[in-house]
């Protein structure tokens, strides 16, 4: 019982000091990530297997936030329940989350400094590209079909004229528009194929 | 009330973050421009700090602007909340949710809106670009400047991928146009 009670708050303080480890030493975030999680996770501390570890990428994918929140939190999970998942989650965020306070505190008045705000003019023309980037990133490794094509094209046309002309549409707004087309395009296949069963 | 704001605000945009994190970066634009947290500068400027720092962009955003905003409870807040939402989905995904996202009405609207998130991330990279070399918020005259430092940073991006077929970080690409600011703003 006590024995229980010891190992249970050692594998707590082993997910929390591995995941901050993790999100101490991943820089730019997201997949760079994954490879460092499937050493440390998979390969080191066997707490997940690699199946699980491929299952929840394409999991992660298919759903909302950070790739290394859904990772932790699954990881966490399967080892210590619900207390766990909260711990290894946590342990992912904190050392960012220092980071980055620590720095809100001084940005501002390291901004006036002029050969900083000279660098930060360069740094804002970077960004963009470093979005436009990763854009053609994900273009890659989209299905080069006509459906995926055409909703991407669309959008990209639809966001481009909402940011010039300044409209009051919103990103969640497009996405909603897309998810509802997604929706009535199955629906009309679903009709077709009732009706006709199977023209295609 | 700030706190309420934040907390909804990046509640929204952990929801609807889909895509990795510069899916979700268009998201946050919105939120904090709707809300006059952040301007386009200062939002721009985060992303290259959050860029170069560790830790999953969206909430190394959500912890700056709550900072920026309220303070450490702000920013409290606003991580908690943009990391609440793929907190909650992967506990239910482990319930059994995981049922729900194989089902094919799920997998008709992820397949659109999936591709939706590709294109407005495509926008948004378009948009900074045409907007650094053309200032379009104040009546759009050219940046010969800002146009010349574009050109340099996509060659640096894309040259050594056709030559060498090696992708270099990103941060090397902030790090130079750091470089040429500090030599030719």
């Amino acid at each position: 019982m006590k024995d229980g009670t010891r190992g249970k708050i050692r594998l707590l303080a082993d997910l929390f000091l591995s995941f901050a480890r993790i999100g101490l030493f991943t820089f730019g975030g997201g997949y760079a990530m994954l490879s460092m999680i499937e050493h440390h996770c998979v390969e080191k501390k066997k707490w997940i297997t690699h199946d699980e570890m491929m299952n929840m990428t394409v999991v992660a994918e298919s759903t909302p936030g950070p790739i290394a929140i859904n990772l932790s939190t699954y990881v966490g999970f399967k080892q210590a329940g619900l207390l766990g998942s909260v711990i290894a989650t946590i342990g992912m965020i904190l050392p960012s989350f220092l980071i980055i306070y620590a720095l809100s505190m001084f940005l501002n008045r390291f901004l006036e400094i002029e050969i900083v705000a000279r660098a930060f003019w360069g740094i804002k023309i970077a960004v963009g590209v470093v979005i436009l980037d990763a854009a053609v990133a994900m273009i890659r490794k989209m299905k080069k079909k006509a459906l995926p094509l055409s909703v991407m094209i669309v959008s990209a046309i639809a966001m481009l004229l909402i940011n010039i002309f300044s409209v009051k549409i919103s990103t969640i707004a497009l996405m909603l528009a897309s998810a509802l087309f997604g929706l009535s395009l199955f629906g009309v296949r679903k009709i077709k194929h009732a009706e006709g069963g199977g023209k295609k | 009330m700030i706190y309420p704001e934040l907390f909804l605000g990046f509640l929204k945009v952990g929801l609807f973050a889909f895509g990795g994190a510069y899916g979700a970066i268009p998201l946050i634009r919105d939120v904090v421009l709707s809300y006059g947290w952040l301007t386009d500068d200062a939002l721009s400027y985060m992303i290259a700090v959050s860029e170069s720092t560790p830790g999953p962009i969206m909430v190394n955003l959500a912890t700056y602007v709550g900072s920026s905003q309220a303070g450490v409870l702000g920013a409290l807040l606003a991580t908690f909340a943009v990391v609440l939402p793929s907190f909650v989905i992967i506990l239910l995904v482990t319930a059994g949710l995981k049922k729900l996202l194989k089902k094919p009405w799920m997998q008709a609207i992820l397949s659109c809106v999936k591709p939706c998130v590709v294109g407005i991330v495509l926008a948004m990279g378009a948009y900074l670009i045409l907007g650094n070399a053309f200032d379009i918020e104040n009546g759009g005259s050219f940046e010969i400047k800002a146009a010349a430092v574009t050109i340099v940073l996509l060659l640096f991006t894309y040259l050594p991928r056709l030559i060498f077929k090696k992708k270099l970080s990103p941060i090397y690409t902030i790090l130079l146009a750091a470089v040429l600011g500090m030599a030719i703003a």
